[in-house]
């Protein structure tokens, strides 16, 4: 494979539009808010049901809470023990996803329409959401593999960087905390139950549904999912980011590749420089190959093989990274190379030519990042979840468009603050 | 220059009449290239891919990884390209565009709005034939590539325990080699290797076209002749079979890395599908490891990691369609506090298990499920659904056979499974390599160069 970064360009510049997408949004009676698009082609249904249920949301010293909770509801519920769970899913051929982040738990089913398969699916979707039941026994096996996971982790230059680098971009704040050998030790499973009654509301779940199915039905999918959810749920926010001081960290660890991050916290997804700094980041190292941190680091002098910058935009802060790995004989000169570029670039913004091409591509390529079901789902969900217009997608044009090289070099400013931005560096000499 | 497709409509160029119905068509230039389009309207996107059958079994000692060097290399300049633009085109089309080098083919491909791409056949023709590779180019090059091989080797304790995997049990076959090369080699690559590879593999004549998406495949067809129509076929490379004499002992390697889990892979040999329609035994072994690791319902996750709780991750793999040889591998790491030893008594206990009772009939039925669920799924995505086109065509067979290798998979009887289980897993075919972990602290730096030889 050439590159690792396309995975990262689709993941964070958030295009996704397409004229005439009809999103249908409702209030379910549960309290659920429902997204829900019709698309007869295939004979497949996707729902994904999304809470405020992350990371973020967990007590100090208990990191690991919102992942075990989210992971467990698959380890027992109703009646159903995880071995019937498991093998119910495979007897009608579908599949449940999800995990937690920082902001969010989520989880998702893809079934075959056809009414036996979906009626089941949704059934047992039903189930381990409202009626987990937290067996003690799978508790204590999961805890053991998620501590020998941590201790695993913590032998891996590439994990190491990442858990180092959000520790030291948010001081004292749960986006900065990633479960520890003792803080998933220390997890109970009242703690579990508690979780999911608090954070697992109905009031608070956004259902999103794509696929084979009418309104009326969709109608009906959503109430059956979330009717029998806790009561409880709704806005939450958690507590305020403050910007770290600028710092260089360096970690050792005798790879032959140092790992390098650069940055900081910089905006939350409902603010007003969003467009500025995802249209302006296609040029600084989101345009996978064409950007300019790839021209400079990768094609002119082979320091590294991936190198790339995102914004990921959260409930609140989310960061704005820089990251590559690079030979550690020679990380230095690669570091060298990262700020020459971010501070020109900072300097001056992208060239008008830089600009027509950052949006060319962001505008006519948005086909692509929703030609699927699968696609479309993970955009509802976002919309849901963050609140975003329903006519984001049809909007999105006209905001790429409006974007100005005055407004990317502003926004920069604002949020890619010097005195804030940190460098880490795992296996340096 | 760019070319609408009505424009090319005009120009009338001779094409072999379309097949009649069957969705995907085919197509074969004169020059020998193979075209292949399955149209899907449902959203107006295209994936183009060009395959070249020609990987890291068909190099050489003292160049391995040349294949996966000139990948890269391929996106540099063309005589009327300058270097970078071919990602810049796509770029600016709205497109993405990658490529991967495997063992027994290279691919391209452009993910793009529909309208795009005349551009991108036009585009991907003119590298087939016009690259310029020059020492300069290749000097930059070579070093990303060497931090790819750190980046996903080096520094990747398991993939070296993979790594040392295969060039145990293959000595003669060029399985042996990894695909991203041998360190060695690379610092000794020339441009010059890369110009010869080429030269040799990059010909229509052993290549293929896949299109997936919005678009009507007569007009596919004339872009094919009127882009990659121009170009001659060559006369390839021979190539030698390489066949591995028969192993007739268990072989062990240990590697020392970075890591606070051990780690165990066990590979057998088994055979590959070669007749699909008279094979038996490959679709039985696909079944077999779709039983031990196909899902989440399956025995290693039921009995090794959720149950005895000695594992805390397992594995079971086989791929059948394949070019060179083929293994069949069972991997894992075991839990804390159980060692490497344990871990494999309990996959061996596994295998045994089938050997002595067979599978049940619910475990043969979740199987079949699990396929036909995934055959609807799949159709959900247009790179999917290329992607198989050209993996079931890079093995050697027909996809007109993709249908009737899956009924195959889903004819296979409990008996067979079982027949398999005691035909293939006798240890005088069986290669062993485990990961044994070293502290972090206590690991030494490498060496100035990077060079990494274990």
């Amino acid at each position: 494979m050439r590159t690792l970064i396309l995975l990262v360009l689709s993941l964070f510049v958030a295009g996704f539009a397409r004229a005439g997408v009809k999103i249908e949004h409702w209030v379910a009676p549960s309290g659920a808010k429902v997204y829900f698009i019709e698309a007869r082609v295939l004979p497949i249904l996707d729902v994904q049901i999304d809470f405020a249920a992350g990371g973020a949301f967990v007590g100090p010293g208990k990191a690991g809470v919102a992942g075990l909770t989210r992971s467990l509801l698959e380890a027992g519920a109703g009646n159903l023990d995880e071995e019937q769970i498991a093998g119910r899913l495979v007897d009608i051929g579908a599949r449940l996803g999800g995990g937690a982040d920082s902001d969010r738990a989520s989880i998702s089913l893809r079934t075959l329409a056809s009414k036996a398969e979906r009626d089941a699916a949704l059934d047992l979707m039903r189930t381990v959401l409202s009626a987990p039941t937290f067996p003690q026994a799978v508790l204590e096996r999961e805890k053991t593999r998620s501590i020998a996971s941590i201790r695993e982790a913590e032998t891996r230059p590439d994990a190491i960087a990442g858990k180092r680098f959000v520790e030291a971009i948010y001081p004292g704040h749960p986006y900065g905390v990633t479960p520890s050998v003792d803080s998933v030790g220390s997890i109970t499973r009242d703690e579990l139950v508690d979780f999911h009654r608090r954070h697992y509301g109905a009031r608070g779940a956004v259902v999103s549904i794509i696929g084979d199915v009418s309104r009326s039905e969709a109608e009906a999918i959503a109430q059956h999912l979330t009717e029998a959810l806790p009561p409880g749920g709704g806005a939450l926010v958690p507590p305020p980011v403050k910007k770290p001081a600028a710092a260089t960290i360096k970690v050792p660890h005798p790879a032959a590749q140092s790992h390098v991050h650069v940055g900081l916290p910089a905006i939350s997804r409902s603010d007003p420089d969003y467009f500025p700094l995802i249209v302006g980041n296609y040029t600084l190292g989101g345009g996978g190959f064409v950007s300019r941190l790839m021209k400079e680091v990768r094609e002119k002098r082979g320091y590294a093989y991936s190198v790339y910058s995102y914004f990921a935009p959260r409930k609140l802060e989310g960061p704005f990274e820089i990251g590559l790995q690079t030979k550690r004989e020679q990380v230095d000169d690669a570091l060298k190379v990262v700020r020459e570029v971010l501070t020109g670039y900072m300097a001056s913004g992208p060239t008008p030519k830089e600009l027509a091409a950052a949006k060319k591509n962001m505008v006519d390529g948005l086909a692509l990042r929703i030609d699927s079901n699968g696609k479309l789902l993970g955009y509802l969900s976002a919309i849901g979840f963050y609140g975003l217009p329903l006519t984001y997608i049809d909007d999105f044009p006209a905001k790429v468009n409006a974007v100005t090289a005055g407004q990317v070099k502003a926004a920069f400013a604002r949020h890619v603050t010097p005195e804030n931005l940190v460098t880490l560096v795992v296996a340096a000499d | 220059m760019r070319s609408s497709l009505a424009a090319l409509a005009l120009i009338g160029v001779a094409v072999a009449p379309a097949p009649t119905f069957a969705n995907p068509f085919e197509t074969r230039l004169a020059n020998g290239l193979r075209v292949i389009v399955k149209e899907d309207r449902r959203a107006p996107t295209a994936v183009h891919m060009v395959w070249y059958r020609a990987g890291s079994m068909d190099e050489k000692d003292g160049t391995s990884g040349v294949a996966h060097v000139l990948e890269h290399l391929m996106f540099k300049g063309t005589k009327t390209l300058k270097s970078g633009e071919f990602n810049k085109r796509v770029a600016e089309a709205g497109g993405r565009d990658n490529a991967f080098t495997s063992r027994d083919y290279t691919a391209y491909f452009q993910i793009v709005p529909k309208g795009a791409l005349p551009e991108m056949m036009k585009l991907e023709a003119d590298r087939m034939a016009n690259l310029t590779l020059d020492a300069k180019e290749f000097a930059a090059e070579i070093k990303v590539v060497m931090e790819e091989r750190r980046l996903r080797t080096d520094d990747n304790p398991q993939a070296l325990v993979h790594e040392t995997l295969a060039s145990t049990s293959f000595q003669a076959h060029p399985y042996r080699r990894p695909v991203i090369g041998w360190m060695d080699d690379l610092e000794n690559m020339t441009w010059r290797d890369a110009r010869d590879w080429y030269r040799a593999w990059y010909a229509p004549n052993n290549a293929y076209v896949v299109v997936v998406g919005d678009v009507d495949h007569r007009e596919v067809f004339r872009l094919a002749q009127t882009y990659y129509g121009k170009h001659k076929a060559k006369a390839l490379p021979e190539r030698k079979p390489q066949n591995e004499p028969r192993q007739t002992g268990i072989r062990r390697v240990t590697v020392k890395a970075p890591a606070k889990l051990p780690y165990l892979a066990m590979s057998w040999k088994v055979p590959r599908l070669r007749d699909l329609r008279k094979d038996r035994d490959p679709y039985a072994l696909d079944v077999l490891a779709s039983v031990l690791d196909g899902h989440d319902a399956s025995r290693f996750s039921k009995n090794l990691v959720r149950g005895s709780r000695i594992a805390q991750s397992a594995g079971a793999g086989y791929d059948g369609t394949l070019r060179g040889e083929a293994t069949f591998t069972l991997d894992g790491q075991p839990a804390e506090g159980k060692s490497v030893a344990e871990l494999e008594a309990a996959l061996r206990a596994e295998l045994r298990r089938v050997q002595d009772e067979g599978v049940s009939a619910e475990e043969l039925a979740r199987v079949k499920t699990q396929l036909i669920a995934a055959q609807t799924y799949k159709r959900d995505s247009l790179m999917a659904q290329a992607m198989e086109i050209g993996g079931v065509e890079a093995s050697g067979h027909h996809w007109r056979d993709i249908d009737a290798l899956l009924d195959k998979l889903k004819t296979v009887t409990a008996e067979e499974v079982q027949a398999v289980a005691k035909k293939y897993f006798n240890d005088d075919t069986l290669n062993v390599a485990v990961l044994d972990p070293q502290p972090i602290e206590q690991a030494r730096p490498r060496a100035p160069t990077g060079a990494v030889r274990h």
